[in-house]
């Protein structure tokens, strides 16, 4: 193995060698790759709330617009991360089936994944995810609903700010709209894989 | 004049499939443009520094390697390294036989591509699934890939519904959602039995060790939640120096591969799992891969490596529109792969070397391309490479005879005199090639002559001007 290192890593040497100087790392303006216009002046919230719905996925304010959308689409039961249940057991009602344990056996009985996100991006109507702060990658992705419950002060105002909150987790996740393809002569297809209604709950 | 491979290839399309790869070429083109030009008031200016940010790292690739590998070892990776596609494929198999794996899921890598994976690995008695949907379509039909991008840009819908069909995943039915539902309720399945989760990376950042994954079908998301053992197969030039670029590079590839403001899922992977998390691999990989990439380093081509993947020179290719992708014959279609298949095929670049030439060199590929490449200066100098190692090659006429005539006034203007009778030649009587030739055009009438006859009658008034 270290022979195939120390060879690859000569070879490198050897083509750069011929090069009588080598290009600079260009330094750019972090404004460059902002689209300005789409968040200029407005509230962060109200531009997400607005990009999310462009890519086909929903932000809702209020728990029982929720419950409302869930059971108009038949979806009653599902996982919950166990730490959300307090907020939302009471004001879901009675018909709903939260379940804080993950079955990877039975994985399409639970219609929808409730977790929290570690954030948004307002620019481009993206849910964050991560190993921190979602409690089984699997409840989020499984599901046909998912739910990330978005504190408010989490939504980054840009694609550029969300970058350099990066940070140390092993497994950020940008979630921009539902699961989609158009592998089939061009046409648009949601739920392929991951979820097929892609749901921003933001609570202040 | 023999006729060219691709223009074999493009005669041979149906009218189908031809309409199907010009419509859905120019559509995604026209959206990529019309969505970075309105988002960004100085579009090209984000291309030429992306341009010169990976033409930075292709040139210091020898402190960028060591750098990212201390970086991902820090990260709690284990760094292979892959001069050629079988030790690269030997070096999944090795990790694989270590666990007693037999299962493994794989997202859409473009390298594995090159270095035909699935393929080694069932050899070897491994279930070796593809999950992205076209490439999983690609495999239970044995054909290739035909974009960069989109897979199955050839096939129609009947064509996939009968796969489905003869692959016993249901009763024929055509309908794309019909078809997704079903792939996705056997592949999951899929996942959740595999030990192995295998993917590329779009990119992979120095400073940070962080690989970066985008997809849009989220089925890369699925091999790193379901699995134990998270193997990711990576072409050495993918680097980046900083984070920060990452916004450059992402809102050019997602607007530039598929018209999208940022592909459905971004994963940002540094390492394996949290100890907290239940799901998702505890034991990470990355296999380096050469396969040809320190020769094309080594030439005066290296520019080719700054490539992302993203597939706008195929959808803007004149070229391209006409002939799809498996004209190519190789892993890359399109003005990328004219430039790259060539020379990662090495030894066989003969075979390939009709592909660079095919190119009107209009420049739509470079103006394009999100990080700029000079793809047609490039095309000129494969031209070149051939001619000086390989001498002309069929197709290419013998310009011995024209250069002497030019060069000698007096047989210049005797074959122009004498030339007027190629217009009363009929056609079944002139050589083959040149009957060939006027299959698909109209040889225009003789004129030759004309401008010296011009020239020697002038006004004098003209004359004394001058």
């Amino acid at each position: 193995m270290s022979d195939a290192r120390t060879d690859m890593l000569g070879r490198v040497n050897k083509a750069l060698a011929i090069l009588p100087e080598r290009a600079k790392l260009p330094d750019w303006d972090a404004e460059l790759a902002i689209a300005r216009k789409l968040v200029e002046e407005r509230d962060a919230l109200e531009v997400f709330a607005e990009r999310i719905k462009l890519v086909n996925g929903l932000a809702m304010t209020d728990i029982a617009e929720l419950a409302t959308y869930l059971k108009k689409g038949g979806w009653l039961s599902g996982y919950c991360d166990p730490a959300l249940v307090p907020l939302l057991a009471p004001k879901l009602g009675p018909e709903f089936n939260l379940s804080t344990e993950f079955d990877r056996t039975r994985v399409d009985d639970f219609a929808f994944g409730i977790t929290r996100a570690a954030g948004g991006i307002a620019e481009t109507g993206t849910i964050i995810l991560n190993d921190t702060l979602t409690s089984r990658r699997l409840g989020a992705l499984t599901p046909w609903v998912h739910i990330a419950v978005l504190p408010r002060k989490l939504i980054h105002r840009t694609l550029t700010d969300a970058v350099h909150a990066l940070g140390d987790d092993p497994n950020v996740i940008w979630c921009t709209g539902p699961s989609k393809t158009a592998d089939i002569e061009g046409i648009l297809i949601e739920g392929v894989h991951g979820p097929g209604a892609q749901i921003a709950l933001v609570i202040e | 004049m023999s006729v060219s491979p691709i223009d074999g290839f493009a005669a041979g399309l149906t009218t189908e499939t031809r309409d199907a790869v010009y419509k859905s070429t120019k559509t995604t083109h026209e959206k990529r443009t019309k969505l970075l030009f309105d988002h960004f008031p100085d579009a090209n200016r984000l291309r030429e520094i992306a341009g010169e940010i990976k033409q930075h790292v292709i040139e210091n690739l020898d402190t960028y390697l060591p750098e990212v590998e201390k970086k991902l070892r820090a990260n709690g990776v284990q760094v292979h390294w892959a001069p050629t596609a079988e030790a690269a494929n030997q070096a999944v198999l090795d990790i694989m036989r270590k666990r007693n794996a037999t299962k493994i899921v794989k997202a859409k890598t473009m390298v594995s591509e090159e270095t035909e994976l699935t393929h080694f690995l069932e050899k070897n008695g491994v279930e070796c699934l593809e999950t992205d949907l076209g490439e999983f379509i690609v495999q239970i039909d044995h054909d290739h890939p035909s974009h960069i991008v989109r897979p199955i840009i050839h096939k129609s819908r009947r064509q996939v519904a009968e796969s489905f069909e003869k692959n016993g995943l249901g009763k024929y039915n055509d309908d794309p959602n019909v078809i997704t539902q079903r792939a996705r309720v056997f592949l999951r399945q899929k996942y959740l039995e595999a030990d192995v989760g295998l993917t590329g990376a779009n990119f992979v950042v120095a400073e940070s060790g962080r690989l970066v994954l985008v997809t849009n079908e989220g089925n890369s998301r699925f091999c790193l939640a379901a699995t134990r053992c998270h193997i990711a197969m990576v072409g050495i030039e993918k680097i980046l120096p900083r984070d920060r670029d990452l916004a450059l590079l992402l809102n050019l590839l997602a607007r530039s591969a598929t018209a999208q403001q940022l592909t459905v899922y971004t994963e940002f992977i540094k390492g394996p799992r949290k100890p907290t998390q239940p799901d998702g691999p505890d034991e990470m990989h990355v296999i380096f891969v050469d396969n040809g990439r320190i020769d094309v380093l080594a030439s005066d081509c290296r520019d080719i490596l700054r490539c992302i993947r993203c597939g706008a020179c195929l959808n803007v290719c004149p070229v391209y529109r006409q002939a799809s992708g498996h004209a190519y014959r190789s892993v890359y279609p399109g003005p990328v792969g004219a430039v790259l298949s060539p020379l990662l095929a090495k030894e066989k670049f003969p075979e390939l070397a009709d592909l660079p030439k095919a190119s009107s060199l209009c420049g739509a590929c470079q103006e394009v391309c999100p990080v700029n490449i000079p793809i047609p200066d490039l095309l000129l100098r494969l031209r070149n490479k051939n001619k000086q190692e390989h001498g002309p090659s069929s197709g290419t006429p013998p310009m011995g005879a024209w250069s002497i005539l030019a060069s000698q006034p007096f047989a210049w203007k005797n074959a122009l005199a004498l030339g007027g009778t190629v217009n009363y030649v009929p056609r079944a009587l002139m050589p083959a090639p040149l009957r060939k030739w006027q299959d698909v055009r109209t040889l225009p009438p003789w004129r030759g002559g004309e401008f010296r006859k011009w020239l020697k009658n002038r006004p004098t008034s003209t004359k004394a001007q001058s």
